[in-house]
């Protein structure tokens, strides 16, 4: 008797016998490496953040540690976890407890965090999304997922206009998370909720010269 | 065996009885019961209505939109060409990278894999993602079976697994209750939940969020299903909202993913195709919150322990019709779901199956087979539709549905012996081809004034005609047909009289232009 | 322009005052309008139905009836008519036909219009002179609108009347609910359709719901005569047909 594989490969190319159709190379006719001016991708890239209700917080790269200071600050945070490349200068505003991630830390411990501060790999203007790809900066997915507070540091030259230009970023082989807005669902009658299981608060903090 | 010397056999459909592709009942009686349920009626409507107009402004907006429909399209088609050097190159990708791929020819063989992986791990419960693949398979009442536990963990699968109610949407499976409903159905069900819990959508979603919360921190082993598999790279993706997602690829040990054959792209760069399409499509957004994208496994970070079962269950079938084929480059938005004026009356249950609307109702003959001798439900689907071709101008790979469903209605047809419709039709095209028994037919359809009332309509016709004049009234058939008009001295007057007019007219004209001319 | 006209056989049996209006019209704009004595159906309800083996004659009666190459345009007071004839037909050719028939296909196709196209894209008129001083709403059907991708042709050709008073229909792009044998196999669903088109006809109190084929304006005429709301159906055609010598009558039911 032949594996399930062989079957299924074997249906497939008997399908394809069955009812050949001809090579198609599909057209790329949509836009790609599109170049916006930096301001201009600072405005949509708010604007979408905005709309998904996200917090923005666009800063000079020096201000970094005092913005994520207030940021925590105002929520009354007083526990975070960071991923262990986060540069420790970003937290010198903060006074509060800071717990550095490791792959050892069991689920139930992040939920204990109040926050989490991160830095990420790219992000699209048109769609507002941010990409973390678990670089040492970012962590691991679970760090920035149980906490109900994320905050995100994307530097405006890796704010890419579209999504081709922000895919193209990216490293495949990568665990890689898209974050557009906090956490959301649209289940009850179609109508959009910010804040289920995710982090129910997502601070973007745009450092605009970075 | 597939092959017998050298000579291509047909595949099989998902094996009668198993799964969730047939309901129990023809569409038309389905629909009967569900277009009496006013509530259901206004649910549908207030949600298709909210999410049509908000796919429209983001499709709008959006100058490409043209181009990135036939890139989607075409890229799902070359898949489709492609597919068994692709699903070899994923299965390649997967296993280099510390994940272990099956295979399952149906829904039988799907289950049993994962309730073996699942029982391996030791543990007796799963959390689940939103998955269409697993819905279609059955595979929660398999896990039940057998005493593992499923607990669903997107909103509305866990609406309707608390309600013990079956899918409606393929995006939102629980469409058809409204707030009020879901209350009670969380009061009902949920154990420990806030006694004064009201029906804003937002404290709902919170009373999910804390419920599934100690679910997510504590089980060992996930099962998810996949939009995208990347052949190149190996690389899955999970696209959702909630977390909920994230939060089962993420923290269990064990994670098994069910995967459909057709889900395949060829390369990692056509996610920026698909990144666009999907969440514009579905929920009207310009993304959807989270995307994750994992390939095998990641020391340190995410389940450790990673399973692809690539499933077939009918899909073989799909591919070896040419025209039906494109059916299976369907990426499960649900766009036809809701612009769809059938859909949006009847709901997804009248389907009977996991994937109802119109690519359901082409989806799901395909998958799993109209068995003409069975009285299959299935065979209904290809008639559920007035052929407004909604569908086709919303779909965002371009599967043209409704050429799509005649396809089906023939191949219904061709599998049927005679029937009272085929001989009407034979009879018809028989009188239609001979134009003088024509002329002698619509003499006699003439006759059809002496039934008709003193107002010149008939309001009561027979079967089959009943359905059509419960609601509607016929007009008398006039006294005389068009050709005899036209052939007739009352016609040639008619026209030139017409011919006439149009020569006053330019006569006219040309006066008016000398007036101008006279004016200058 | 010799334009040969095709009754469609609900229009020649049922509706013929729609293919007169549009034979008046034709010739008033100055055309020569043939009429194919040997043509009958188009096959649309057959193929629609499921049916492709049974058409065959019928798509050779149509090609080899209007295949004449002195006739230079084809046209039909029927969207889901002229969709068949330049979408299905090939389909049943290819199939069930032989390679003449293909071709055969292809040629009529290729000059097959529905009637607000013929005017105003092979034309090149919108203003035909019509006078038609009611209150008109216009119901845009589902191929004419997406399989003919006719788009605002028709409302161009309705602003151009004289006298004509004419309101936006709500929802104008949701289907009536006709659908051919759709309306007899789901005839529940089909009703529950009918009722939100009448709904919103009848909440823009025109006088006249018009469109551009005869055979959802049966079943929109029929429903409207059902609840007694007092607006009527009437085809495109007959209100671009109506002169101030010659006015259409809204006494009969027909559409």
């Amino acid at each position: 008797m032949s594996s399930a594989r062989d079957t299924v490969l074997g249906r497939i190319r008997d399908a394809l016998a069955l009812a050949p159709t001809p090579p198609v190379v599909a057209p790329r006719d949509y836009r790609t490496g599109r170049a916006l001016p930096d301001a201009e991708r600072l405005a949509l890239f708010t604007d979408r953040l905005l709309d998904y209700k996200a917090r923005v917080h666009p800063c000079t790269a020096d201000r970094t540690a005092e913005v994520i200071g207030g940021v925590l600050r105002e929520f009354g945070v007083r526990r975070i976890g960071v991923p262990a490349g986060l540069d420790a200068r970003w937290l010198s505003g903060y006074e509060g407890e800071v717990r550095q991630d490791h792959p050892d830390v069991q689920p139930a411990q992040l939920d204990a965090l109040d926050a989490v501060v991160t830095a990420s790999a790219a992000g699209c203007a048109e769609t507002g999304t941010i990409f973390l790809d678990g670089s040492p900066d970012q962590g691991r997915r679970a760090l920035s997922l149980v906490p109900d507070l994320h905050v995100c540091v994307v530097d405006l030259s890796t704010v890419e206009a579209g999504v081709p230009e922000a895919v193209a970023r990216l490293a495949p082989e990568r665990p890689t998370t898209l974050i557009s807005g906090p956490s959301a669902t649209s289940d009850i009658e179609l109508e959009r909720v910010e804040g289920v299981h995710g982090p129910r608060t997502l601070v973007v903090v745009i450092r605009t010269d970075a | 065996m597939s092959t017998f010397l050298g000579m291509p056999a047909p595949p099989p459909r998902s094996p009668y009885g198993t799964g969730n592709l047939r309901g129990d009942r023809a569409f038309p009686r389905a629909a009967h019961d569900e277009l009496g349920n006013d509530q259901l009626r206004r649910n549908l409507g207030r949600a298709t209505g909210t999410i049509r107009a908000k796919r429209l402004n983001v499709t709008g907006e959006v100058p490409d939109w043209e181009a990135l429909r036939d890139a989607g399209s075409a890229i799902k088609t070359d898949a489709m060409n492609r597919l068994p050097e692709l699903l070899e190159q994923l299965e390649r990708k997967v296993t280099e990278r510390g994940g272990t791929v099956h295979w399952a020819r149906d829904a039988a063989e799907a289950n049993a894999i994962v309730a073996r992986l699942v029982t391996a791990t030791g543990s007796d419960e799963v959390i689940k993602v939103k998955s269409m693949a697993t819905q279609e398979i059955g595979l929660n009442e398999h896990l039940e079976s057998v005493g593992i536990t499923p607990y669903e963990t997107d909103l509305a699968e866990l609406i309707v697994q608390l309600a013990d109610d079956k899918p409606s949407h393929i995006l939102v499976p629980a469409i058809h209750r409204n707030r009020d409903e879901i209350r009670r159905i969380f009061l009902d069900h949920i154990p420990g939940v806030d006694p004064d819990l009201d029906n804003v959508p937002a404290h709902l979603a919170a009373a999910a969020r804390s419920y599934l919360r100690e679910k997510f921190l504590t089980t060992k082993v996930a099962v998810s299903g996949a939009n995208f598999g990347i052949a190149e790279t190996g690389t899955l993706a999970v696209v959702e909202s909630e977390g909920n997602g994230r939060m089962c690829l993420t923290l269990p040990e064990t994670l098994i993913t069910v995967m459909g054959i057709e889900k395949i792209l060829p390369r990692y760069q056509d996610l920026e195709v698909f990144l666009q399409l999907l969440p514009r499509s579905s929920t009207g957004e310009r993304m959807n919150p989270y995307t994750s994208l994992w390939t095998g496994v990641t020391p340190g970070d995410g389940p450790q322990d990673f399973h692809l079962v690539l499933l077939d269950n009918g899909r073989t079938a799909a591919l070896a019709d040419a025209i039906g084929r494109t059916a299976l480059n369907c990426i499960r938005c649900s766009a036809c779901l809701n612009v769809c004026p059938v859909y949006e009356r009847t709901g997804g249950h009248a389907y009977g199956s996991t994937y109802p609307g119109p690519i359901g109702a082409v989806l799901t003959p395909q998958l799993a087979g109209m068995h003409a001798a069975k009285d299959d439900p299935n065979s209904s689907l290809p008639y559920a539709s007035s052929l407004c071709g909604a569908c086709f101008d919303a779909c965002p790979v371009k599967i043209d549905i409704p050429s799509l469903l005649v396809e089906l209605r023939h191949q219904h047809t061709e599998q049927t012996g005679v029937t009272p419709e085929k001989l009407a039709m034979k009879a018809a095209a028989a009188v239609m081809r001979r134009p003088a028994l024509y002329t002698a037919a619509q003499k006699a359809s003439a006759l059809g004034r002496v039934v008709a009332g003193r107002d010149g309509t008939i309001s009561r016709l027979p079967p089959p005609l009943s359905g059509w004049s419960d609601s509607r009234d016929t007009a008398a058939p006039p006294r005389e047909t068009f050709r005899s008009w036209f052939a007739s001295e009352e016609g040639r007057a008619a026209l030139r009289a017409a011919a006439d007019e149009q020569n006053t007219e330019q006569n006219t004209e040309q006066n008016t232009d000398h007036d101008d001319e006279d004016a200058t | 322009m010799r334009i040969g006209l095709f009754a469609t056989c609900l229009g020649d049996t049922l509706f013929p005052d729609a293919v007169k209006a549009t034979a008046i019209l034709l010739t008033r704009l100055g055309h020569d309008v043939v009429f194919p004595p040997g043509q009958t159906c188009c096959g649309q309800m057959h193929i629609n139905t499921g049916y492709q083996r049974e058409p065959v004659p019928l798509v050779r009666n149509f090609a080899d009836g209007f295949g004449d190459p002195s006739i230079e345009a084809v046209v039909m007071p029927s969207g889901s008519c002229a969709g068949s004839v330049r979408h299905q037909h090939r389909t049943v050719a290819d199939r069930y036909g032989d390679a003449a028939l293909c071709a055969g296909v292809d040629a009529v196709a290729a000059k097959t219009y529905e009637l607000s196209e013929l005017l105003v894209d092979v034309l090149g008129v919108t203003g035909v002179g019509a006078y038609f001083p009611h209150r008109v709403t216009y119901h845009p059907t589902c191929h004419s609108l997406r399989l003919l991708r006719v788009g605002d042709k028709p409302l161009r050709l309705l602003r151009a009347v004289e006298g004509i008073d004419l309101v936006e229909l709500p929802g104008a792009d949701s289907c009536c609910g006709f659908g051919g044998t759709f309306a007899l196999k789901n005839a529940e669903t089909s009703t529950a359709m009918l009722h939100d088109k009448t709904d919103s006809i009848t909440a823009t109190g025109a006088e006249v719901c018009t469109a551009g084929d005869s055979s959802c304006l049966m079943h929109i005429g029929g429903g409207l005569s059902r609840i007694r709301s007092g607006t009527r159906t009437l085809h495109l055609a007959r209100i671009l047909a109506a002169t101030r010598t010659t006015p259409d009558v809204l006494t009969e039911a027909s559409v």
